[in-house]
């Protein structure tokens, strides 16, 4: 859907973007994690055409991005808002209209996305008079309303309450069932862990590593594994001890080992009475960590 | 109706237009601008609480009950009252004012002009001094006169005021109307003045526009579908055209009341100027009345609409686009204020020197402050009523145009840069990096 090929970016002297190929599968969702200030939101108003790369170029499908490419795209900045003094109604109408709806199109989609979030008493209301959460819906609704193919969401779980964010989070799933490519763009790196099928971790305007996210964190398992015995294991030989409970069922181990799982495994069955064993994926944030400190893995066997 | 810009144009102007405060200004607008400029004047000409003065004349120079009707004079004796007692009178009188003209040791006028002393309980007012010199010196100068010889009537009678009626020459249909310079030197004001307030007015509003939708944090929704420039185009035109509108309204209103004045009135000037020649018996205010009416009718008025509609929407684009620039670059209207007074100064300027262009509407101050495009929307509405030639109005606009597309481009520059930026105090230095980005 979306493919970047050595997009650099400059700010005056600094460099927001520093040669970054990326490439987000068409019917994906993306998760583009980084610390504030690694480039995100420079990539991501690229991709919007708010701005333009110094180098390097962006492709849209089959094409390079390109301006009517804009309604294609629904996207919630991080700094979002709405104009307060307007009604919601005519404000959803507007905002539709410029992405390219007539008005009765963008008033049927309207009346259905109403209902669908129960904010049909909405329409006639100032934006001033909305609460917060009923603000954040109205703005939600403005996003996906031209019914986008790409939704580009930046730090889409700050400032949402908590029963918006999993409504969202729902209505966000449902949208990229229908086929539409989403992007989550956020520095919470565990809050989208579970949505995300690929990711694109980004650094100091540099991609550190991209890939769908299955493969990434077996790619950086780091040899921990999680089991539980019915008996006390004392001698761990290589193996290194990370945390231990006791319950009910006998005694779960958290251990980092070299050892292959298959060996782990038979030596655990023979000398504690192996109940369950299980191999640990590093989260998304542990592996960031790690390529922080020691570079990514594809560097590192070169 | 996609076109961005088009749906941008509308919102503006609709949601401006269809406030409460939109009727309100119109309506309002031209009723306070009148009292801007009448209110002033009716206070100044406002008569005073009146002043009484007493007089201890030692050199019996004044004629008491003569000319004396602006301040009430009454006289203490000279025989009985010397300064001292006088003073010592003042001050526990109710008089506002002790007057004392001394005579010296031989009556000589030149003594005493010299020697003439004026106790005030506070600050004597300039009106009241300067009106009491006038007197004096009226009396001084007959008794010099009559000294030399010379019989004061004779001089009052050789005084003489000349009265130039000035035309214009060339213009077939005004050469035979008196010119028109104090109506003109009037409407010239009145111009520069409502094209100042209009273009500062229009735009601020640009300025807060844009304010607002930083603030309200909807910008980057916005042009996440449309181009920065397109959204800030969109709004100056948006704006400039409520302000069209609103400048239509009350042109047609005052032409309305033009009309209806010149319904009533005019029918009975021209009665009485018919009646004039029969009876001979001439009723001078009004004819003086219809003189009034001949001069407006002389006054090219289409040229001034037309002009002050291009100096407007000139001037208006010029600022506005430096408006949404500083705009863009502030978080809140109150850290505007630095910026302001830079942009604005030459307008201000323009204002300044009004009183020196319309005594020399052709000077080489009027034709430059009406070349320079930050000033020439106010200088040359001013000129514009006197005549004057047509290449200097073609050049001005289109330095005016040119200048306006000049500051739209490094306006938009500024303005893309300073919408997405948040939480930062700017500076001139941090606008000019802007450009370059």
């Amino acid at each position: 859907m979306i493919k970047a090929t050595n997009v650099t970016k400059r700010y005056n002297k600094k460099l927001a973007l520093d040669g970054v190929n990326l490439n987000i599968p068409k019917g994906s969702i993306y998760g583009l994690l980084g610390p504030n200030g690694a480039g995100k939101t420079s990539f991501i108003r690229i991709m919007n055409q708010i701005t333009a790369p110094d180098e390097g170029e962006v492709w849209f499908g089959e094409h390079r991005l390109q301006p009517s490419d804009i309604a294609r795209i629904g996207y919630l900045p991080e700094e979002r808002g709405l104009y307060k003094k307007m009604k919601v109604g005519e404000q959803v109408l507007y905002l539709a209209r410029l992405k390219g709806l007539t008005v009765a199109e963008a008033k049927s989609r309207a009346k259905l996305w109403f209902e669908r979030l129960e904010m049909n008493d909405f329409w006639e209301k100032k934006v001033e008079d909305l609460s917060k959460g009923m603000a954040q819906k109205v703005q939600f609704v403005t996003t996906v309303l031209h019914q986008p193919e790409l939704l580009i969401f930046d730090e889409p779980f700050t400032g949402f309450d908590p029963i918006n964010t999993n409504l969202i989070k729902k209505e966000i799933k449902r949208l990229s069932e229908e086929g539409a490519t989403v992007i989550f763009s956020t520095h919470r790196m565990e809050s989208v862990e579970e949505i995300c099928d690929h990711i694109g971790l980004i650094n100091n305007g540099q991609v550190m590593v991209e890939g769908p996210l299955l493969e990434i964190r077996k790619e950086y398992q780091n040899g921990t594994y999680s089991f539980i015995t019915k008996t006390k294991v004392d001698d761990w030989g290589e193996a290194e001890l990370v945390s231990q409970t006791s319950h009910h069922m006998g005694q779960s181990y958290l251990i980092k080992s070299n050892s292959y799982p298959g060996q782990l495994v038979s030596t655990l069955a023979e000398a504690a009475n192996l109940v369950s064993f299980e191999e640990v994926l590093p989260s998304v944030q542990d592996i960031f960590i790690e390529i922080v400190e020691h570079g990514p893995k594809t560097n590192r066997h070169e | 109706m996609n076109n961005p810009i088009l749906l941008i144009i509308q919102r503006e102007f609709l949601s401006r237009v269809k406030k409460k405060t939109f009727l309100l200004v119109t309506v309002l607008g031209p009723l306070i601008f009148a009292a801007i400029m009448i209110v002033p004047a009716v206070l100044a000409s406002m008569p005073e609480d009146e002043k009484r003065i007493i007089v201890l004349d030692e050199a019996t120079l004044l004629i008491p009950n003569e000319g004396r009707e602006e301040y009430p004079l009454e006289y203490l004796d000279p025989r009985e009252n010397d300064l001292e007692s006088a003073k010592a009178f003042f001050a526990n009188s109710d008089y506002d004012a002790l007057l004392y003209i001394p005579t010296g040791e031989s009556w000589d006028p030149d003594f005493i002009k010299n020697n003439i002393l004026l106790f005030g309980k506070d600050d004597p007012s300039i009106n009241m001094v300067q009106y009491l010199d006038g007197v004096l010196e009226k009396q001084l100068n007959e008794e010099k006169l009559l000294r030399n010889g010379v019989d004061p009537e004779v001089v009052a009678q050789s005084i003489t005021q000349v009265n130039i009626k000035s035309y214009t020459l060339g213009d077939a249909k005004n050469e035979a109307v008196q010119s028109a310079t104090p109506i003109k030197m009037a409407l010239g004001y009145i111009a520069g003045m409502m094209i100042y307030f209009f273009i500062f007015f229009y735009a601020v509003q640009v300025m807060r526009g844009v304010i607002e939708e930083k603030t309200s944090r909807i910008v980057e929704v916005i042009i996440s579908s449309v181009r920065p420039y397109q959204l800030m185009m969109g709004k100056i035109l948006g704006i400039g055209s409520v302000g069209v509108v609103q400048f239509l309204i009350w042109v047609i209103l005052s032409g309305g009341i033009y009309l209806i004045a010149s319904a009533f009135f005019l029918p009975d000037l021209l009665a009485n100027q018919a009646e004039l020649g029969a009876t001979g018996a001439a009723n001078v205010q009004d004819v003086e009345g219809l003189a009034v009416f001949d001069m407006i009718r002389s006054i090219n008025f289409p040229l001034i609409l037309g002009g002050f509609l291009f100096y407007f929407f000139g001037g208006y684009f010029l600022f506005s686009a430096m408006f949404a620039a500083l705009g863009s670059a502030i978080d809140q209207e109150a850290d505007s204020q630095q910026f302001m007074l830079p942009v604005t100064l030459p307008m201000i300027l323009a204002l300044v020197t009004a009183t020196n262009v319309i005594q020399e509407p052709n000077g080489p101050l009027a034709f430059w402050m009406s070349m320079i495009p930050f000033t020439s929307p106010i200088t040359m509405m001013i000129r514009l009523p006197f005549g004057i030639p047509i290449w200097q109005v073609l050049l001005s606009g289109a330095i005016l145009i040119g200048t306006f597309f000049a500051m739209v481009g490094l306006a938009g520059k500024i303005y893309r840069v300073g919408i997405l930026m948040y939480g930062k105090k700017v500076t001139w230095k941090e606008l000019i990096k802007w450009l370059r980005y």
